[in-house]
């Protein structure tokens, strides 16, 4: 029966709170945790959260009824109280699939966190998880190669890898940087990585890195006999100049490039991320600002969702934290994340943060990696909570051993054997770490002298963002 | 007075991947690396190479890989016969995973001269 045009403002729970509705395997799902203001029913502050996402406005409009909305709209389908939190809930929308372009991350997320997150009738908001349905997956590419597709290119099994990022992060010239990129790799860690701020500044313009960083990967090949490789930051002004690095990078030989997803968007992630795929290239992916969007418990988007919309996207290698180090993040929540990073099905756990059953298809895995303040001593800890499919990273932890970043480097790599040879023999190496540690430094003096260097530094603050548990 | 410096000279040393920063493995640590791979559910193979070509991407298999193969004394011994054939070949233990279709483990157990 077709509807009369009755002009006014209605209350968004008239139209958007469905809680008879049952979500659709099409369906994309999202949970919010929404905070409204003061005296704003639950229910209606759910409502609009799916309205203004979707399809509402707020007033009705007389063109609406040109088309069918109720096939369109995004539905409030359950609110649930947040556990230990009296003002904030849990919000979960259904979205029907039509509403979003195939393949494109861009889109889906200019709609559930577009318009609405400024919205006055709620004070914070944020959005927790998405449940990407199967038929939304498969039009996403996602990762250029998957994690065994690199594991054969890098001919690297049976354990994590090694890398760091090269320091200082700013102001080396190429000839200089190419030497320090060496000095890690002939120490024996498979990676080294531009860091995110380098990109081609006047003290180094990106062709004179690239070239000398390639002399460096090639001359520890050949001296090691073991594969190398370097993360050629190719994050531009341009997309234009972004491929032309790209480009550069597959010419010198080079197996892996890199590039930072969210302040160079999803559109240029997703567009190179398709031209690695073409080009037979690795694709190392940077976070930065991530934590201008995920930190704050209560307004913003969980890293969960970031990460997921990462490994749609595309890219081999995403950053997650380190859960030891110096930045922010939350055992169990982390260890949700990197699920969603390289498992094919993850069941919803919500002592893990994570909020709906995801099935992730045939899709390809991303290499979770760690980086940023962890050192020798960490080393045990990472092995256990990160397993064989992630690239550990360290920075100070290589260049700041006294004998240099050769050394150092050297220390890591005995450090990170010794630790997955006492896990493979069956022994509980976050207990015993120590003893571990120090057996292996009997043969090793570089890391008898890492393991002395570092012995007093720890990072015990906090998390600030913890997942909502009574 | 004579020139001292605390600072040692890290040399590159030629490695083969995984474990090739730690000692070579006793019988038992050997042992109970066998033990990890069939735990795992993976099946034990076995290759060998002539170290100048121990970069390559394919190494020579010795016989099949040994599926199902549930008894540690078997791996042992065939990782002995391999040695025996090819004395100054490289060996090495892969733990192949046929879900994944990668290898969970992988390290050389005799090194080639």
């Amino acid at each position: 029966m077709s509807k009369k045009y009755d002009a006014g403002v209605k209350e968004y729970r008239d139209t958007y709170w469905t809680p008879d509705y049952v979500p659709l395997d099409t369906d994309l799902l999202a949970c919010f945790k929404c905070t409204g203001q003061e005296g704003v029913p639950k229910e209606e502050v759910a409502a609009a959260v799916a309205a203004e996402s979707s399809t509402g406005t707020w007033s009705t409009v007389w063109s609406e009824l040109l088309t069918d909305l109720d096939f369109y709209k995004g539905r409030c389908y359950r609110i649930e109280d947040v556990p230990g939190d009296k003002e904030a809930f849990y919000a979960f929308i259904a979205y029907p699939l039509d509403l979003f372009e195939e393949g494109s991350i861009t889109n889906v997320l200019t709609s559930l966190v577009g318009n609405v997150f400024g919205f006055k009738a709620l004070r914070n908001l944020r959005l927790e998880d998405i449940r990407f349905p199967m038929a939304f997956i498969k039009t996403c590419m996602g990762p250029p190669n998957g994690i065994v597709v690199e594991r054969d290119r890098m001919n690297k099994y049976g354990r994590p890898l090694l890398g760091c990022t090269i320091k200082p992060k700013l102001g080396l010239s190429g000839k200089n940087y190419g030497r320090v990129v060496y000095e890690c790799l002939r120490g024996g860690l498979d990676f080294t990585k531009d860091d995110e701020n380098i990109n081609s500044q006047p003290f180094q313009r990106w062709q004179n890195r690239f070239e000398f960083v390639a002399e460096a990967t090639n001359l520890a090949q050949q001296e090691t006999g073991e594969k190398k490789g370097h993360y050629l930051n190719c994050t531009a002004a341009t997309p234009e100049e972004m491929y032309e690095r790209a480009e550069f990078a597959k010419e010198l030989g080079q197996p892996i490039i890199m590039h930072d997803y969210i302040t160079g968007g999803f559109t240029a992630n997703t567009g190179l991320a398709k031209w690695c795929r073409k080009n037979g290239m690795l694709l190392h992916i940077h976070r930065a600002m991530h934590a201008v969007i995920d930190r704050h418990p209560k307004h913003g988007i969980h890293f969960r969702v970031l990460a997921k919309c990462l490994r749609l996207s595309g890219g081999d290698q995403l950053h997650t934290g380190t859960v030891v180090g110096k930045l922010e993040g939350d055992r169990q929540s982390t260890l949700g994340y990197i699920d969603q990073l390289r498992e094919s099905f993850v069941p919803e756990d919500r002592s893990r943060g994570n909020f709906f059953d995801q099935d992730w298809g045939s899709m390809g895995g991303v290499f979770a990696v760690a980086s940023g303040g962890i050192h020798v001593w960490h080393m045990p800890a990472l092995v256990a909570i990160f397993g064989d499919d992630s690239v550990l990273q360290f920075g100070g932890g290589t260049h700041g051993h006294p004998w240099g970043s050769a050394a150092g480097a050297a220390a890591n790599r005995v450090a990170l054997e010794a630790c997955v040879k006492a896990r493979n023999a069956g022994r509980e190496i976050e207990i015993e770490g120590r003893d571990i540690l120090l057996e292996a430094a009997k043969h090793s003096p570089e890391l008898a002298i890492a393991l002395e260097t570092w012995k007093e530094i720890k990072f015990e603050f906090d998390t600030v963002d913890k997942l909502d548990v009574n | 007075m004579p020139f001292k410096s605390t600072v040692g000279d890290y040399q590159t040393v030629a490695t083969l991947e995984t474990f090739g920063f730690l000692p070579p493995f006793t019988q038992d640590e050997i042992y109970d690396q066998i033990a990890y791979i069939i735990a795992q559910g993976w099946s034990p193979l076995v290759e060998h190479v002539h170290p100048s070509n121990s970069m390559a991407t394919y190494w020579s298999f010795w016989k099949l890989p040994f599926f199902g193969e549930k008894d540690l004394g078997v791996i042992v011994s065939e990782l002995e016969a391999c040695h025996r054939a090819y004395p100054d070949h490289h060996v090495r233990l892969v733990g192949y995973d046929a879900y994944t279709q990668c290898q969970g483990a992988c390290f050389v157990v005799f090194e080639g001269r």
